[in-house]
Formats: structure tokens, sequence, C-alpha cells
């Protein structure tokens, strides 16, 4: 059953192939098998997954039951489920049982979806090799001393590896696209403000977006056109339809006009990803498309910038840590200032206060306009580059990341792990959506194409990745990993 | 910009944030590298640029000014490290 896509499950629960049950069952045993390895959940809702599968087969059997009822899937471990341990990486969260549901997962719950479990991260989303969870470093299922990417590398490793057939994800920097790139499955970021962020543990506010992780773009449009939707308990959340994404899945892309960045095919970019790349731009030419090179000038300070606003912002959002109202407390604090700074240095891991301190010092008196007001201004110039480019072409496309999976502990200098993301983050700041499809392999290693559209041009993005995928088979190989469990 | 170690003292002050004197060289070092990667954004000209908050240009969206949550005390409170008759408990802050 782990074989398939969550669409050619759904059709099997529908004609009645295996129930809900028997197909919760078969995850939920794959996950016991093979997650010794992997590390790639936090948390298995067993007993309650199952409980919900029977409920799922029963409205099947009554003929209630929509398109994705009785799908398994899995969340990270950053949406709050409510009774179920949402620790978002943390020792800080270790203890939280979280009061209430997030909306995505309550959206989740209504279409009949299953939660098998809450997935590993890193530690409040910061991060992009999952090394910096709490509960230890994901592993790459294409290469077991391979890092799974981050921060959302349990939710991809485990779709990767077949112990879930999708799974959710949220996206600050990269957080879904270079992981879902680097496990060789499809992710995407949608729009900022298409999917609300209520019930969803807080890094970044005004760069935070959750989407689907799954074998195929397909998978993503039935999810995403579940979680899609304005929210009135999210502020940010945007009051705009949500268009079918199933139904123009199969739009032909003759005419289709792909933008090829040039600042993206620069300096630091791996041979291999950039010639897996350019092959999978010749399928699209192919299939109709017309290629031209494009220019974001502004691609280089991206990541400075992000280094201001996403700590700044990380700063401000993380204070509400306080060992008073939920989370770790230390033991026998002195005094009221004793209580949050213990507290806090013991809940806290080392990148999660780099990211506090950096934000706090550039928000403070005296550097606040050099950095937090200046990166703003650069954030706007970024987000003109993208506007600018989608004057001329429908689609851009390039790399999710310069290099495919790197080793376990590579990355030891926090620098040169954040310009890992060169070609993810400025997308975030711009707002824009992204999907990343595999594309190929470097030494057995997956890659990741990525494509980007212009605000709320998901509909357009799943077509595109779509169509790549029913010329090529990049997205059903799976790992060796996957089989040994079978 | 160069980043002392009173910067860094002053930052963990303010963000409640207990940190060591090892701990506090190490993060000078981490956090000096960090800068020097941002201060490339000082090269930029941005005269002119209006910053930009938010991706969309969204403003604030305001409601009527009704209560739509129910007391749910009991519940939240479940997850608090010490509570006593609803109350959070700290460390007495007046003597």
């Amino acid at each position: 059953m782990y074989e398939k896509t969550l669409t050619q499950l759904a059709a099997a629960l529908k004609s009645g192939e295996f129930s809900s049950r028997e197909l919760t069952a078969h995850y939920l045993q794959r996950i016991e098998k093979a997650d010794g390895k992997l590390n790639s959940f936090i948390s298995v809702t067993a007993e309650q997954a199952l409980k919900h599968a029977e409920i799922a087969d029963n409205a099947r059997a009554a003929g209630t039951a929509g398109p994705l009822v009785g799908i398994p899937l899995a969340l990270k471990d950053i949406f709050c489920t409510r009774d179920v341990k949402t620790s978002c990486g943390s020792k800080m969260l270790d203890n939280f049982i979280a009061p209430y549901n997030a909306t995505v997962v309550e959206k989740l719950n209504a279409a009949g979806t299953i939660s098998l479990g809450k997935t590993n991260m890193d530690e409040f989303a910061m991060g992009s090799s999952n090394e910096n969870s709490y509960y230890g470093p994901v592993k790459n299922p294409w290469d077991l001393t391979a890092v799974p990417g981050g921060s959302s590398g349990g939710s991809a490793a485990a779709v990767a590896a077949g112990l879930v057939p999708a799974a959710m994800g949220t996206d600050t920097g990269g957080s879904i696209r270079q992981p879902a790139a680097f496990c060789g499955i499809t992710g995407l970021k949608p729009t900022y403000g298409r999917v609300s962020r209520f019930g969803i543990i807080a890094y970044a506010s005004s760069l935070d977006q959750a989407g689907p992780m799954a074998r195929s773009a397909e998978d993503c449009a039935h999810l995403l056109g579940v979680i899609a939707g304005h929210d009135g308990r999210d502020s940010t959340s945007v009051t705009r339809g949500v268009p079918d994404y199933v139904e123009s899945l199969n739009a032909p892309l003759s005419g289709l006009k792909i933008g090829l960045p040039k600042e993206y095919f620069g300096d630091g970019l791996d041979p291999d990803v950039e010639k897996a790349v350019r092959e999978a731009v010749k399928v699209y030419e192919s299939l109709g498309a017309t290629v031209r090179e494009v220019s974001l000038p502004h691609t280089h300070f991206a990541i400075p910038a992000y280094y201001v606003i996403a700590p700044a912002e990380a700063s401000s959002n993380l204070s509400r840590y306080d060992g008073v109202r939920f989370g770790h407390r230390c033991d026998n604090p002195h005094d009221l200032i004793d209580l949050y700074t213990r507290s806090r240095a013991e809940g806290f891991g080392e990148e999660v206060k780099r990211r506090i301190l950096i934000g706090t010092h550039t928000l403070s008196e005296g550097f606040f306009d050099a950095y937090y007001t200046k990166a703003q201004k650069v954030r706007r110039l970024i987000r003109q580059d993208f506007l600018d480019a989608f004057e001329d072409v429908d689609v851009l496309m390039g790399p999710a990341s310069p290099t495919p999976a790197f080793d376990l502990g590579a990355k030891k200098d926090p620098v040169s792990m954040y310009l890992q993301d060169i070609y993810t983050i400025a997308v975030n700041l711009a707002g824009i959506p992204g999907i990343s499809v595999p594309a190929g392999f470097s030494n057995g290693r997956p890659v990741g194409l990525q494509i980007l559209g212009t605000h709320f041009a998901e509909a357009q993005l799943l077509n595109v990745a779509h169509q790549f995928q029913k010329a090529t088979d990049w997205h059903l190989q799976r790992p060796a990993f996957a089989e040994e469990y079978a | 910009m160069a980043l002392e170690e009173s910067h860094v003292r002053r930052a963990a002050h303010l963000a409640r944030l207990a940190v060591s004197d090892d701990q506090a060289s190490g993060f000078v070092e981490d956090l000096s590298r960090i800068l020097d990667m941002v201060d490339q954004l000082q090269s930029l000209d941005t005269e002119g640029v209006k910053p930009l908050a938010h991706p969309l240009d969204a403003t604030q969206r305001l409601r009527a000014d009704e209560v739509t949550e129910s007391n749910q005390r009991d519940t939240f409170q479940r997850c608090a490290p010490a509570v006593e008759n609803g109350l959070y408990l700290v460390p007495r802050v007046v003597e």
C-alpha cells in the first residue's frame, strides 16, 4: 500500500480495495519497524489513529465520505493538536499538551484524514538540516549519513520512506521546499496568507506559511484544497476564494513562459544539480513552453535581509515562553527574573538563543534603523524583483537548493548553514508561492526543481508541476530504505 | 558595526535569557559572523524606498468589539507549571 500516492490511495479506499483501518495499521507498522533508524516522528498517536480509521470506514460504508476520508497523514510538530504533545522540536515545549487544534488540523479532521502523529523538526523551525531538534537529528532515507533538510525534515523523511503518504510542513525560509528537495518528494509553500497560521507555533509571523508535502503535485493539490481558505482567527489570512486545484491540473502547457533567473545559476551551484534542473527545463520545452533568462538583481541581499527580519520577529514571538503559563520551568527560582532567565536558558537550544539574541540586538535602541528598517526596505526591493519578472514570464524555475543533501554534521558554522537557503528565502520575503518537485539525482541523493509563481498562483504551480510528473517518473522513485520494510 | 560583549549582555538581559561568561564569548563570535553577513545590506542604496512589513501590503482587519471566546481558564491552566485557585503561581514579587 505504501507504494501508492495519496491520490491512488483515495481511489483504492473508494473502490473498497482495502479499508482505512487496514491502511492505517499498515503505515503504523511501517513506522514502528523503520522509524528507529530515521527518527522522523516525535509522537505517534496509534490508538487515536485506529479509532479515527474505524469512524472513517463507517462513513464510507454509510456513503457519506468525502474523497480524503480515511487517508493517513502526519503533522509537523509545530501544529497544535488538542490533547497531543506539541513540542515544536524544543525542550521548552517537551511537556506541552496543546489545549486546542490549529485551523489546519481542524480542516484536515473535517475532511476525514487520519493523523498518525507529529513529525520531527528543527527547534522552533529554525534550521536547514533538522540537526537542531531537541529530539535528535532525522536521517535521510536515501542515505542515512545525510541530513533530510529542514526545518520540516521529519515530514519529508517520513513521506520519502513510505511511513505516511503525506505530511504537513511549514515554510518560513524554505522549510518545506528544501527538505522536499533533499528527500525526493513534492512540497508546496503557498502564498503568504493562503493557509491560516492559527495554532501554528509562531517563528516569524510575516513569513510563516503552512503547506503540503507528498509524493506528487496531484497529492498536494488535494491537500491544499482542504487546508486553504480564510480564517477569522488569523488576522493575516486572506478572504479570497479557494479555486479547485485538482480541476486545473491538466491544463496544457503550450505557450507557458518560463523564466530562468540568472542569479540562481551562479557560483556555488553544484554541477549535478544544475544539470538536473536544465534537463527538467528541456522537458518543459518539449511540452510547449518557451524559456528565457530573467534577472532578480537583489537575490544576494535576501539572506542578509532575512537574518534581520526573521530573528527580529522570532525574538518577539518567543518572548511568550516565560515559564509561567506553559512550557518548561526551572527548579526553585529565587525571584521572578531568575524564573524567566533560567527557564528560557534551560528550555531553548543554541540556534534558538542565537536568533533571539540577534533579533533583540537589531531591534534595540541605536540599531533599529540600521538593521530592521534597512532590511524592510530591501525586502520591498526583493519583492519588486519578482513582480517585475512576472510581468514578462508566467513562472520562474531553478534549483530548490544549491546542493543535494549534505552529510550529517557537515555544517557546523551557522552562517554556512544559512547560505544553503539562497534560492528559497527570497520567496518568503516576497510572499509568493513555490513548489519543489523531484528532478533527478546527484550521487544517489535527490535533486529538487523549484517552480515559483506570482501571489496566489498555486493552481498554476500545481498544474505546471503535475504536467512534469506526467512526463517523468522522478517523483515515483523510492529509496531502497522504503523497500526494506515492505 | 562591530559587536562587543556588552551588546550580547544587553540583548540577553532584554530577552530575559541567562547567559554564562563562557557562553557569552561564544555568542559574540557567532553573532559577529552573522552580523558581518547582514552588513552587506549597507552597501545597497535604499534612499526613498518604503519599508515593507507585510508581503501583501495588507492592513490590520477590524472586527466588532464583541465577546466571541468562551471562558476556558481550566483547560488552558492544565498545561501551566504551577497554578492555585485559578491563578498562576510565580515567586513572590511584592514583599
